[in-house]
């Protein structure tokens, strides 16, 4: 491999990655902000004082990293899928694959992008939840860590999504009916241990579950999961899906004929 | 050097189809080869496979001596691509376009910014190179492909039908681009449809039909396997009806303008004399344009009706 050559060629596509969402950020930065204030109003805001005290906290204060979080994961995944399968639809993704770019340069490529938009949104979105509430980060090394692998993990999803999605559908399939349950039954507005012990267990199978109580350890420190766990679960599944995106794209499969 | 090799190269597709029965190809350094065949013949499939667009079934491919199935990221950095089909972003800018490509391939950003601003110059693209790439023309946007697929100055220009819809003089200013990028020794490859043009830029011609090599040779030697050469003749005077001339095939055009086949064992100074004789006095005379259509199109008809591997294709062409 040619180091500097792949080198200019991961720049390359992370810069037009972050200049495209960019370009466009009254659909990509904006929105997310908007509907997370309309959470923070109505479940922060309007129901909460009704709920009380989560976990030792006000319920608008328990809830702010997993709705972070939240912004963070769609974030993420919406980038890498959008861009990708636009790519795919334009037929421009044919650019990278003549060129003489290693796939893990140009999965690399993506997932950066993703994780950059993640992070823009997550800033901006924790910028609005402080207009609602205060919050004093527990354990920054856990809070970032947390952050920069959940928005890798949705990023490689939103990958995986744009390489096998055949029209614009298939790339809203997945976040409708997938993505969406699985973020709000990962205990954003709730901890599981208002749940049955059934239900409490189902919640377990949920990797968002691992990621809204990492992040909410990391800055109010509880969790309703050992932290040591749910770090070892994120990262199971960035390298089970980091070798399944590339093990795709080495196929060509959904890009070559 | 062979700037390309091909061997035994086979493609069938998922659905079934045979696109590539085995095809050879070589092109040496600084050629300038075209690549014909009627639609579906594997023209696009073999540019494909060549930049691995396209996985191949069997066979080998050698860019510059670089395999592309040990040596991919070796071969890859000698070819740039003009493929048929417009497939930049429609919303990046032309100058975005170019140095993005620049990146990809590893040039370093000033210099993919001075080579971008070199092509696009010399394609007439430079006073748009801030506008949104869909607001240019069809005839622009192709003219991007060439200078994107030039960026990082490929050793191997690969061109998939580059002139298709552009009008025709835009297509020969692109066919003068062509040949000057040509005599700075870069060898290209160009699959076309336009049989003037193959004939205008291109020393070596390939045929290529229903996945298999026809015919691949010069197009001097290709022409010359045509035992009929047609004329256009422009009258002084006006006909009501061609003038018949033993040995000459000759039709009537319009009232003052001529259609004569002749074949190579007559004179042209025998039908200029036939023709005095009959009181018509020609006025201008020129080579009938086609002339690599009809022998392409005999070649592919051939092909089809073919009735044996044994017999020459050199047969067949004399045989009319």
């Amino acid at each position: 491999m040619h180091v500097r050559r792949s080198y200019i060629a991961y720049r390359t596509i992370v810069t037009k990655e972050v200049t495209r969402f960019m370009r466009i950020w009254v659909q990509t930065v904006l929105p997310p902000a908007i509907s997370m204030a309309l959470y923070f109003v109505i479940f922060g805001q309007l129901i909460g004082p009704r709920i009380g005290n989560m976990g030792g906290f006000t319920y608008v204060q328990y809830i702010a990293p997993g709705i972070i979080m939240m912004a963070i994961i769609n974030s993420s995944y919406a980038n890498v899928v959008s861009s990708f399968f636009g790519a795919k639809f334009q037929k421009h993704i044919e650019e990278m694959l003549v060129a003489p770019i290693p796939n893990f340069i140009i999965l690399a490529g993506y997932i950066t992008g993703g994780v950059v938009r993640g992070l823009v949104v997550g800033v901006v979105v924790t910028g609005v939840a402080l207009f609602f509430t205060q919050l004093h980060i527990t354990n920054f090394l856990v809070m970032g860590s947390v952050v920069l692998m959940t928005a890798i993990l949705f990023s490689l999803g939103g990958f995986l999504n744009g390489v096998f999605a055949t029209k614009f559908d298939d790339i809203s399939i997945i976040p409708t009916f997938v993505l969406t349950p699985l973020t709000y039954l990962g205990g954003v507005f709730y901890s599981i241990t208002l749940l049955p012990e059934f239900w409490q267990t189902v919640s377990r199978a949920n990797p968002v579950l691992y990621m809204v109580n990492s992040f909410r350890y990391g800055i109010l420190g509880v969790s309703d999961i050992n932290i040591f766990t749910a770090f070892a679960i994120i990262i199971l599944f960035i390298v089970a899906l980091f070798a399944a995106s590339l093990y795709v794209l080495n196929r060509g499969m959904g890009l070559k004929t | 050097m062979k700037a390309l090799e091909i061997h035994g190269l086979r493609k069938t597709y998922a659905n079934g189809l045979e696109a590539l029965k085995g095809i050879d190809l070589e092109v040496n350094e600084g050629d300038f080869r075209a690549l014909l065949g009627p639609n579906g013949a594997g023209k696009s499939t073999t540019i494909g496979i060549i930049t691995s667009l396209v996985t191949k079934t069997a066979g080998t491919v050698l860019v510059f001596g670089k395999d592309i199935d040990t040596e991919l990221e070796a071969a890859k950095s000698y070819i740039g691509l003009v493929p048929q089909e417009i497939n930049f972003s429609q919303f990046e800018s032309s100058l975005q376009i170019v140095v993005n490509q620049g990146g990809y391939y590893g040039v370093e950003k000033h210099l993919a910014y001075q080579h971008a601003e070199k092509y696009l110059k010399k394609l007439g693209l430079w006073e748009k190179r801030d506008h949104p790439s869909r607001t240019l023309s069809g005839g622009l946007k192709r003219r991007l492909m060439i200078a994107r697929a030039l960026v990082h100055e490929p050793k191997l220009l690969i061109l998939d039908e580059p002139t298709a819809g552009v009008d025709v003089e835009l297509r020969r200013s692109m066919w003068q681009f062509l040949k000057e990028i040509n005599s700075q020794e870069t060898t290209i490859v160009l699959t076309t449809h336009y049989l003037e043009e193959a004939e205008s830029l291109c020393k070596d011609i390939a045929i290529i039909d229903k996945g298999e090599i026809i015919e691949d040779t010069s197009i001097k030697q290709l022409l010359s396997q045509l035992n009929i050469e047609t004329f256009i003749l422009d009258l002084r005077g006006s006909l009501r009806n061609p003038p018949a001339i033993d040995g000459y095939r000759i039709q009537l055009l319009d009232e003052s303008t001529l259609e004569v086949d002749v074949s190579k064992d007559r004179s042209i100074n025998e039908l200029f004399k036939l023709l005095s004789e009959k009181h018509i006095e020609v006025l201008s005379m020129r080579n009938k344009a086609n002339r690599l259509e009809e022998l392409f199109l005999r070649l592919v008809e051939n092909d089809s009706n073919r009735v044996g591997p044994e017999e020459s294709k050199a047969e067949k062409i004399n045989a009319r």
